[in-house]
């Protein structure tokens, strides 16, 4: 009950930050990437004032095993740079281009993006549901330690 | 850009680190928008379904609430072919590199991880030449 409370502050949190960044303004996301254009620079600034506090998080994060709500803190994994994270990224790149959407922009803007937003989000995850085989075949070949291209902790 | 968006992104973003901060300090949890929705409706993620639910839920109904003080608009296409394509390829993409601008750029960028590094740095150098060759050359946006 705790766990599932703190995560409707946390994402709601997350959406306010979104809305008053302007980020959930395909215009800004879009300004930002079209250098040729009327540049944009605010993601930049988006981008720096949330990294301040999540790099404090991480590092009270390293100290400690559990979270304050009793499960293991995240670990930071293998660093394994393979063609699913390179191929995703660019896919993902293209698409964010296209509509100046990114997940979570997309579901904060869900109550005020109209039909749009809506139909945007339903191809999202169409998208995701479509990666399902892609993602269990990039897990067995990582399984056997197949095409890992950089290896690193 | 009128001169005090910077000011707002800022404020806003710091808003967007302090979510991202809480989630693993409180929750355990990477803050990773893909990650959350995709884990739930693939399946994947049914051992903490009402963890994401909730998230979900604070992230979509929340700022509603301040629709009436922000007037927030979307400026979204009404391509519809240009929506429904950009979508497929935001869901796919974002599963298959297993993060998207929260995991691996707000969170892996601020933990130093090189996934998150790589991605990110990825997904702008992508995301830079489709919008100049979208917009610039074929029109299409």
């Amino acid at each position: 009950m705790a766990r599932a409370l703190f995560a409707v502050l946390a994402g709601g949190l997350f959406g306010i930050g979104l809305m008053v960044s302007g980020m959930t303004d395909t215009t800004k996301v879009q300004g930002w990437l079209d250098i040729f254009g009327d540049w944009d620079p605010t993601l930049a600034f988006v981008m720096g004032g949330a990294i301040i506090p999540m790099a404090v998080a991480w590092r009270i994060a390293a100290r400690r095993r559990i979270s304050a709500l009793g499960t293991i803190m995240p670990e930071l994994g293998e660093q394994r740079l393979d063609p699913g994270l390179i191929w995703g990224s660019v896919l993902f790149g293209a698409g964010w281009a296209l509509a100046g959407l990114c997940p979570g922009p997309a579901l904060a803007s869900l109550g005020f993006g109209g039909t749009g937003g809506l139909v945007f989000l339903l191809a999202m995850a169409a998208g995701m549901l479509a990666a399902t085989p892609f993602r269990r075949t990039l897990s067995r070949r990582a399984a056997r330690g197949e095409e890992t291209w950089i290896s690193a902790r | 850009m009128i001169e005090t968006d910077w000011l707002w992104g800022l404020g806003g973003g710091f808003l967007i680190g302090l979510a991202g901060a809480m989630f693993p300090l409180v929750n355990g949890r990477v803050m990773g928008a893909s990650g959350i929705f995709g884990g739930l409706i693939d399946g994947t993620g049914r051992d903490t379904w009402t963890e994401r639910l909730a998230f979900l839920a604070g992230l979509v109904v929340i700022p509603v609430g301040l629709v009436p003080v922000l007037s927030p608009e979307t400026h979204l296409t009404e391509n519809l072919p240009v929506i429904l394509a950009a979508g497929l390829m935001v869901g796919f993409g974002t599963r298959l590199a297993n993060g998207c601008t929260s995991g691996h750029g707000v969170c892996g960028i601020s933990r130093l991880s090189l996934r998150g590094l790589a991605a990110t740095a990825i997904y702008i150098l992508a995301g830079g030449l489709v919008m100049v060759s979208a917009r610039h050359f074929w029109g299409l946006i």
